[in-house]
């Protein structure tokens, strides 16, 4: 009796196990077979590297908006990436353990807050501070960089601070003993100890900041065109299928669903990369 | 005899926990001053006292410690941790960093940039450090892919770059085999030469062959201290005969 319940428990968390690895399958699947077929049909090049997006005309081409969803992740970067990482050293180096045991996961819930709220924010302070002082549209490049660029903070924040501690005391100790300040320790000692554990946040960060659809779509101000400046107003790769699906047809809505391939197959890399890099410094524990 | 370190009415605290109670000990310059006790009894705590680490892991201390008359308690930790080096019980070389760097980063802590300067500093705290012979032909590799035993002489080398006039020891062979811990052992004996140096240790063997004077620490207290000789042939305390017959600890 007792044998039986427990291969029937066995079964059914490897069942609930399998859901969820094929849930993702699925959707890959799904995405791939829509949109592999348009891009065969209308040329990988064509659809990569032309920047005219004129559905209504047969021309479907994200250049642009590829180029968009780089720069506004690399604005994102610049912004999130030195404040995440300056913050996580500040935390777990400077500060006493039981005010950083309060701050993270005040932090961390950051992440719980909704995009649209992010968007809100954005569209109605942000956009016409970035209007009144600089020109422009307000809705741009910049404004849903930094908008990004907050959003992936506590991605940032929250797994540099978990590899800084991974970093053992006992080397900080012995730069300490050696007569260092604590900003010696970091720059000599425990930035390169930890340093892949970092790497990886910055990449998650980074495949979070590409994959963002509803603050971008708020604030980015969403025309499509390649970006001269930061004030001007861009469409990414995710705001474009966003607002367009809804009363896409035909090839049209192929189209979107082969932007989503790009965008899939951008994440899975990062996604990869960050694993791998994690997975280095699991090893060299 | 000069003294070097006066430890005076020291008391130690992690939070409101008291684990050090009204410390005072005298250190002679040039010589071995050597910790004992069971564990628990604070001897750790004490030498990390000296050079202000206990402060970095959040404890809190009362009382001074003079080194040459000026009171540690009350300069830059910093300024002091270069005066007052200190060797741990774990190996702890900086594993990113070469053999020659691991030697090297104190000095560059400095403000010492020319290589010229370094070079030779490196190869004398190495030779000092009985180090040298083992490893001059690979200073470039890594320092953490060298024997445990090289390691610590290596932190020993890193220790004395900064030229420090106190050498504090935490168990520095406790983690380190027989071979290892007689090198360690001859190494602290040519030191004293030109460093004053207090070591913790719960081997009483090793503080009875490497010290000059012994100090037996018990629950927090300092219960005897006294010339090592004597210390280990008859003590005036009871309690600290009963833990060098092994009765107790």
């Amino acid at each position: 009796m007792k044998l039986i319940s427990e291969k029937g428990v066995q079964r059914i968390l490897m069942l609930t196990a399998f859901s969820a690895i094929s849930a993702l399958l699925l959707i890959a699947l799904f995405i791939l077979s829509e949109g592999l077929p348009f891009i065969f049909k209308y040329g990988l090049k064509d659809f990569l590297f032309s920047s005219e997006w004129q559905p209504n005309l047969g021309k479907f081409g994200i250049f642009a908006m590829i180029v968009a969803s780089l720069w506004v992740t690399f604005g994102a970067m610049i912004v999130g990436a030195p404040l995440g990482v300056a913050c996580a050293f500040f935390l777990s180096e400077y500060v006493p353990r039981y005010i950083m045991r309060i701050i993270k996961p005040t932090i961390e819930l950051l992440a719980a807050i909704p995009s649209v709220v992010y968007g809100f924010i954005g569209v109605m302070v942000l956009a016409p501070i970035i209007r009144d002082n600089f020109g422009g549209p307000g809705l741009s490049l910049l404004s849903a960089s930094i908008i990004l660029g907050i959003m992936i903070l506590p991605t940032i924040i929250s797994i540099s601070i978990d590899s800084i501690l991974a970093v053992p005391q006992s080397y900080r100790e012995g730069s300490l003993a050696l007569g260092a300040t604590i900003w010696q320790t970091i720059t000599m000692v425990t930035i390169k100890a930890s340093k892949s554990g970092i790497i990886a946040s910055i990449i998650l960060g980074l495949g979070r900041a590409i994959g963002e659809t509803m603050a971008v779509i708020m604030v980015a101000g969403n025309s499509v065109n390649i970006p001269h400046s930061a004030l001007d107003s861009v469409r990414t790769l995710t705001a474009n299928i966003a607002l367009e699906m809804s009363y896409a047809t035909g090839l049209h809505r192929q189209a979107l669903f082969a932007t989503g391939v790009v965008l899939f197959v951008v994440i899975i890399i990062l996604n990869s990369i960050a694993s791998v890099a994690i997975r280095k410094r699991m090893v060299k524990k | 005899m000069e003294i070097k370190l006066s430890v005076k009415n020291l008391d130690a605290y992690y939070g409101k926990n008291k684990v050090l109670k009204n410390i005072s000990i005298d250190v002679p310059k040039n010589k071995v001053v050597a910790i004992i006790g069971p564990s628990g009894c604070g001897k750790s705590t004490f030498i990390r006292c000296l050079n202000r680490m206990h402060e970095v892991v959040g404890g809190t201390i009362n009382g001074s410690i003079l080194l040459d008359n000026e009171d540690l308690t009350k300069t830059d930790p910093v300024l002091l941790r270069k005066r007052v080096g200190m060797v741990f019980q774990k190996p702890n070389p900086f594993p990113s960093m070469s053999i020659f760097n691991n030697v090297a980063a104190g000095l560059r802590l400095n403000g010492v940039r020319n290589k010229k300067q370094i070079t030779p500093i490196v190869e004398k705290c190495l030779k000092q450090a009985a180090l040298w012979e083992e490893v001059k032909n690979n200073l470039n590799d890594s320092g953490a892919n060298i024997s445990g035993g090289q390691q610590q002489r290596l932190c020993i080398a890193r220790t004395l770059a900064v030229s420090p006039e106190i050498i504090l020891m935490d168990e520095p062979a406790s983690a380190l085999d027989p071979i290892s811990t007689t090198k360690i052992e001859d190494l602290i004996f040519e030191l004293k030469k030109d460093y004053t140096i207090v070591i913790v240790t719960h081997n009483m063997q090793q503080a009875a062959r490497v010290s000059d004077y012994t100090a037996f620490f018990y629950v927090g207290e300092l219960i005897e201290y006294s010339d090592t000789k004597k210390m280990f042939t008859s003590p005036d305390k009871q309690q600290t005969e009963d833990y060098i017959r092994g009765k107790f600890g």
